[in-house]
């Protein structure tokens, strides 16, 4: 997950619950002792490990303790304290058919957003690993966009899609829609579906590609005196190679979508969210900073981690299983 | 056979047409001047104010306090993305040092401590680590602005998965010849993390360079202002203005998206190599 780096770029960077869990899997049982010869000191080790253990405790753990601390609290609107109202904020949250709506646009723009940035990374990438002439220049220009931070890309898609001068608005308004981005709900998205897919489609090239160029060429080359179909060679024995490797990506794609789309969506609803579609952590954003809603904003924080959490563990647990491993 | 080659390349073109189309347009747009633009709408041709837009728009006092100029904002992009990159480098061989090399009693435990820092982004905390900040007066400071990002632990699993590949021999021999844990980390691990280190150097620079939740949350000062930062300071200047300067937009765009794209760019068999072997 990104959260932090997760690199994804920008966000991309592959945060990485799920690449742990890649590395971790053959040997769950003894994570550490790596090495049969260790230095044995009774302070050095702690030594090394305190900068990194000071940082994360300051800024993750007290954070994270705190946000569960006051997802508890109602805090007074003036300042003045707080007081203990057990689960109300989120039993207030969970009814709230505003919250409820956001949720199910944000399940919709995340399945979206992860299919189709996988879809079209893939075929990018069988594409460009079947190709002799000129699979370098291919590749470097595909990959740029991965290089550009979320709101960048936000503000490119809100010129593309301007009422005035995009292109993209003159193009769709051929087939007699009239796209108003900002102003009309089903628009908006679209554009911001658009938009974040476009962002995340390098991210899974490069993963893809890489993929295929480890499947070994006499795999391949048995593959083609078998079957002469090349979509059933594909389906058959590309595709189940690639699975590890898209098992990783999903889980990536997912998070992107959940978090790293934040930029893309605060640039182009601009802060009027009133009538504009927007994900669960702009949700948490907006009531945090914006209504000042510590005790609702930390109940949806919490739910929040809740949802990574179980997420990482589901995909982990059962979509891992029947992927197959070389 | 030939058919379906030229069938491959048709859809990579569209592919390359999709993903590069929207730069160049940026790119070309940002030389007109946004009268032009407000009339004709984008280009696909360079226009002729390229470099008054860009002396602009790098040496204009604007934003809402009339103080902050781009080239300030790319020093502070530079900051966030270099600061970031070596703190996430130095803490992370390090914390990985001890973690691969030495036999302690916490091990286990800090290690579960670490590793859970990956299964929750800085997104679903932000409201509580800003207030922690306030608190620790760390709002509109650079080191308020990179350190809470190092707070999570992908570099240390990096660096400690590839300090598990350096054969057990180098230490031994080490040892025999007599060197301390400072310097067998001195003169062996560092000398031989070298490429690992540039690939998360690279990656880390352009996520650094990236960011935008955090430093939109941490900074209120526009002298602190990064590029990525400034671009919502850009749009809401604009809404209200006859003829939005299109043009300074883009190029502030363009200023953005530059350096992370060139270093793609230059380095981008170490960053491919970085960004997948680190992940698997």
């Amino acid at each position: 997950m990104t959260h932090a780096p997760s690199l994804s770029p920008t966000s991309a960077a592959p945060t990485t619950a799920a690449g742990f869990f890649r590395r971790f899997r053959s040997a769950p049982s003894e994570p550490h002792f790596a090495k049969r010869v260790q230095f044995s000191s009774p302070f050095l080790p702690y030594f090394f490990l305190a900068p990194q253990m000071a940082i994360i405790f300051t800024f993750f753990y007290w954070p994270s303790v705190q946000a569960i601390q006051s997802s508890f609290y109602l805090e007074d609107p003036f300042g003045f304290g707080s007081t203990f109202v057990g689960i109300s904020n989120y039993t207030d949250v969970l009814k709230s058919t505003e919250y409820l709506g956001i949720a199910r646009f944000t399940a919709v723009f995340t399945a979206v957003v992860t299919f189709f940035s996988l879809a079209i990374g893939l075929l990018l990438a069988v594409k460009a690993d079947g190709v002799i002439r000129g699979n370098a220049t291919y590749k470097t220009l595909l990959i740029w966009v991965y290089a550009i931070a979320p709101p960048v890309a936000g503000l490119m898609g809100m010129m593309l899609f301007d009422q005035h001068i995009g292109p993209l608005v003159k193009f769709v308004a051929l087939f007699g829609w009239d796209m108003k981005v900002g102003l009309n709900y089903t628009d908006t998205a679209t554009a911001m579906i658009i938009v974040s897919i476009w962002k995340q489609i390098p991210y899974n090239f490069i993963f893809f590609l890489s993929g295929l160029q480890g499947i070994p060429v006499s795999v391949r080359e048995a593959a083609l005196m078998d079957c002469r179909s090349g979509f059933r060679r594909f389906r058959t024995v590309i595709l189940p190679l690639l699975a590890p490797t898209a098992f990783f990506l999903l889980i990536i794609n997912t998070t992107y979508a959940l978090f790293d789309t934040f930029g893309v969506i605060d640039v182009m609803v601009k802060d009027k969210a009133a009538n504009n579609p927007i994900t669960l952590v702009y949700k948490v954003y907006m009531d945090g900073f914006r209504g000042n809603d510590l005790g609702g904003s930390s109940a949806q924080s919490v739910i929040l981690m809740i949802i990574v959490f179980v997420l990482t563990i589901f995909q982990f647990r059962f979509i891992e299983r029947r992927v197959h491993y070389s | 056979m030939q058919r379906a080659k030229l069938f491959d390349h048709v859809i990579l073109l569209m592919g390359v047409f999709i993903m590069i189309g929207p730069l160049v347009v940026a790119l070309m747009t940002s030389s007109h001047e946004a009268a032009d633009i407000h009339r004709n709408g984008l280009s696909i041709l360079p226009g002729g104010h390229f470099v008054e837009t860009y002396q602009t728009v790098l040496t204009k006092q604007g934003g809402f306090t009339g103080k902050i100029t781009g080239l300030r904002m790319m020093m502070n992009s530079l900051i966030l993305g270099l600061g970031f990159a070596a703190g996430k480098i130095i803490l992370s061989m390090l914390a990985a040092y001890a973690l691969v090399y030495f036999r302690f009693r916490f091990a286990t435990i800090t290690f579960w401590m670490i590793f859970t820092t990956l299964l929750l982004p800085l997104e679903v905390r932000i409201l509580p680590s800003y207030e922690v900040m306030n608190t620790l007066h760390l709002t509109n400071t650079y080191t308020g602005l990179i350190v809470p990002l190092l707070a999570s632990a992908t570099g240390t699993f990096y660096f400690r998965q590839f300090f598990k590949s350096i054969p057990d021999e180098l230490l031994e021999a080490a040892r025999i010849d007599g060197a301390g844990p400072f310097k067998f980390f001195i003169d062996v691990i560092v000398p031989l993390s070298k490429t690992m280190m540039a690939a998360i150097f690279i990656i880390m620079f352009v996520y650094g360079w990236n960011q935008y939740l955090w430093p939109t949350l941490m900074t209120t000062d526009e002298s602190f202002f990064t590029l990525v930062r400034g671009i919502k300071q850009i749009l809401l200047v604009w809404v209200g203005s006859n003829i939005p300067d299109y043009n300074e937009a883009f190029a502030l765009a363009i200023l953005a998206m530059l350096p992370p794209v060139m270093i793609v760019m230059i380095f981008q068999r170490w960053f491919i190599k970085g960004l997948t072997e680190s992940d698997k």
